[in-house]
């Protein structure tokens, strides 16, 4: 689409991230809430002159977007729930073997085939812990429609830049709204490309633990595998080999998690200051929890917002610095309470506390008022 | 086809040389991974210098089991070991983006029919232009000898006395699904093998070869007709050497022609199993159809 302003949903404003970021390879299946960036994608990448491919389930379709990514192209799948737990021995494969893939998960309200159409956030910890072995995910959480389109975009950047899979975890009612979305002109976005590794590099025979990426079809005869290996590729199980091949992708982690908070893409704060209490939330949970904060701020009552803009790596340095002086913190989500673990382990001089909301439904903001005032310190 | 005399004017060191890595391999003494593996790079070497395909486009992809290994790390070129069942996917998406590529999927019969069934018939339904060369050996040798869905009925595996389930018939499968060019050998058919794959991989299209190998570590007991026809000196061979004695079991008898070119019918365990090319036709592949909707 040509810049300018538009009226759409979020899975839309999604695909069409993508084809800015320059994505020239999807496979996918259909599910909802996902269908929607599936079909735009359909419908858009052959414009592009790229290439859509609609798979035979999920797992097919992550593994032919890593078969791509190697092949040189930028690539993507989007799904729901159910494929995304399909796809994550892949997601593995991918995670060791460096490749540069972006997966939305338009999370839906499980478990199984739960409430099909209806929004959740319970895949949130399948995210950080869904694959075998150790693994860190960058996670992207968009609450808005044109955040659908930026996060994309970024899922691509940190994909490319950090040589490893990245997430963007949105949900039913993200990807089914609709809202304005502004498309910028092209290049007013930053958009990062793949840096290549060539057969004229001085040293082309790494191709593992390194930020530049090699393709099939240019007579490097590469060894691609998802068994432990050196950083030639050759299959290795010497525990020296593994460790320092794990070891590098949580330090490729920590690194992607310093640039997202330089680039302000770890968390929100607002009206924290001389706040006794924070309402933290993210993705759809996060507009109710927003609105409830600006209504207890009316009525006086000393509370703050903070908002999840990635939810891995969780940036803990930040949101320790943002939560000491709090004394209560209510963990807003739309699951039994998962992220109000990793809070509650974080910020240990303050009552954290859980406000979950399951069965399809989005928090209404007086359910989260009525948590701000019950007790409150003030 | 290049006459046996020319290819067998080449010495071992020039295939290794030029096409092998990774040495030795960590193949059973007498497995027929070694013998794919040899036509393979035979078949790609006469492809090669007769420049019909470059060195550098060849793209051996495969996933989990023996199977998986004679492309990674024995293959000298690009190679993708990838999950268990999934070879076929993933080398749709790298064959899909650049169509370039000339893509060899190598697989089992456990990571290609059971676990990997799904990928297999979609593929060959797609018309994808690919190779997938699928070993069937009738078990899971990497683990140990279980039970696959080719193993005869009957015999006796790790995770089954009496092996209960009927066996697959992959080439009927392959072909019902749409496959443009099926053929079947076995490790006994090497210069028919070498000729087969030299045309699979020229060939415009979705192409399928089974080839049934022996698995001389857990398969020789699943061959007991042909046992039983031993004399006890050479039964005692076989249970020495049962790698080289089985490819005795893989030979079949003429049974007739098909398509130009000879047939052969084998029996195992009470089946009936044909040999030779099955179907070699053209129609429009999947990445045609994808770029026609370039416009």
């Amino acid at each position: 689409m040509k810049p300018g302003l538009y009226f759409v949903d979020g899975g839309t404003a999604c695909a069409e991230g993508a084809i800015y970021a320059g994505c020239s390879f999807f496979a996918g299946y259909p599910i909802t809430p996902a269908t929607s960036i599936v079909e735009w994608m359909a419908k858009r990448l052959p414009e592009v002159k790229g290439y859509y491919l609609q798979m035979e389930d999920e797992i097919a379709s992550i593994a032919a977007i890593i078969g791509a990514s190697w092949a040189g192209g930028k690539a993507m799948t989007a799904t729901s729930g159910p494929g995304f737990s399909l796809m994550q021995e892949n997601l593995g494969y991918a995670y060791l073997t460096e490749t540069p893939i972006v997966i939305v998960d338009a999370q839906r309200s499980g478990p199984s085939t739960g409430q099909a159409t209806m929004p959740g956030q319970q895949d949130i910890m399948q995210a950080r812990y869904g694959s075998h072995g150790d693994i860190p995910p960058i996670a992207f959480c968009p609450w808005s429609v044109q955040e659908m389109f930026d996060f994309t975009i970024y899922a691509f950047n940190y994909a490319e830049r950090f040589r490893t899979p990245t997430l963007v975890m949105s949900d039913g009612e993200i990807s089914y709204m609709r809202e304005p979305l502004t498309i910028p002109k092209s290049q007013e976005f930053p958009v990062i490309n793949r840096e290549r590794l060539t057969p004229n590099h001085s040293s082309p025979r790494d191709i593992f633990l390194r930020y530049e990426m090699p393709r099939f079809g240019d007579g490097m005869n590469l060894l691609v595998t998802g068994s432990a290996h050196r950083p030639t590729g050759v299959r290795d199980y010497t525990p020296r080999f593994h460790r320092a091949t794990i070891e590098w992708l949580f330090e490729k982690n920590q690194q992607a998690g310093n640039a997202l908070r330089k680039e302000r893409l770890d968390l929100e704060v607002t009206d924290l200051e001389s706040a006794s209490t924070a309402v933290l939330s993210f993705g759809a949970a996060a507009r109710p929890a927003y609105h409830a904060v600006q209504r207890a701020r009316k009525k006086g009552r000393k509370v703050g917002f903070i908002r999840l803009k990635t939810l891995w790596p969780l940036p803990e340095a930040h949101l320790l610095e943002v939560l000491k002086d709090v004394q209560r913190v209510l963990v807003v989500e739309m699951n039994m309470g998962m992220m109000v673990h990793e809070i509650a382990r974080l910020a240990r001089h303050a009552s954290v506390i859980s406000v979950p909301k399951v069965a399809g439904e989005v928090h209404q903001s007086d359910e989260i008022l009525d948590q701000i005032l019950e007790g409150d310190v003030t | 086809m290049t006459k046996e005399s020319q290819r067998l004017g080449k010495p071992q060191a020039y295939y290794r040389e030029n096409y092998l890595r990774n040495l030795p391999s960590a193949f059973c003494a007498g497995c027929g991974n070694g013998t794919i593996l040899n036509s393979f790079v035979r078949a790609v070497d006469e492809l090669i210098v007769s420049k019909q395909i470059r060195h550098k486009d060849l793209l051996g992809v495969s996933g989990i089991g023996c199977s998986a290994w004679i492309p990674s790390p024995h293959f000298k070129g690009d190679t993708l070991h990838t999950t268990h069942g999934r070879a076929i996917a993933f080398a749709t998406g790298a064959k899909v983006m650049n169509p370039q590529l000339k893509v060899v999927v190598f697989t089992g019969d456990g990571d290609g029919a059971a676990i990997g069934g799904n990928h297999l018939i979609h593929a060959a339904r797609r018309n994808i232009p690919m190779t997938v060369i699928l070993v069937n050996n009738l078990n899971y040798g990497m683990t140990g000898g279980q039970s696959a869905p080719t193993t005869p009925l009957h015999v006796q595996t790790s995770t089954y006395p009496q092996h209960p389930e009927a066996p697959f018939d992959l080439t009927q499968l392959v072909l019902g699904a749409g496959a443009s060019y099926v053929a079947r050998w076995t490790t006994f058919y090497v210069n028919e093998l070498i000729a087969t794959i030299k045309e699979a991989l020229i060939h415009p299209g979705f192409s399928f070869i089974e080839v049934i190998s022996q698995c001389p570590t857990y398969a020789a007991r699943f061959f007991s007709e042909f046992q039983s026809t031993l004399s006890p000196d050479e039964l005692d061979q076989y249970r020495r050497h049962p790698g080289a004695w089985m490819l005795k079991a893989l030979k079949g008898k003429k049974s007739g022609e098909h398509l130009g070119q000879p047939q052969y019918q084998l029996k195992l365990k009470d089946k009936d199993i044909e040999l030779g090319l099955f179907r070699r036709e053209l129609r429009p592949t999947l990445i045609e159809y994808l770029q026609e909707l370039w416009g």
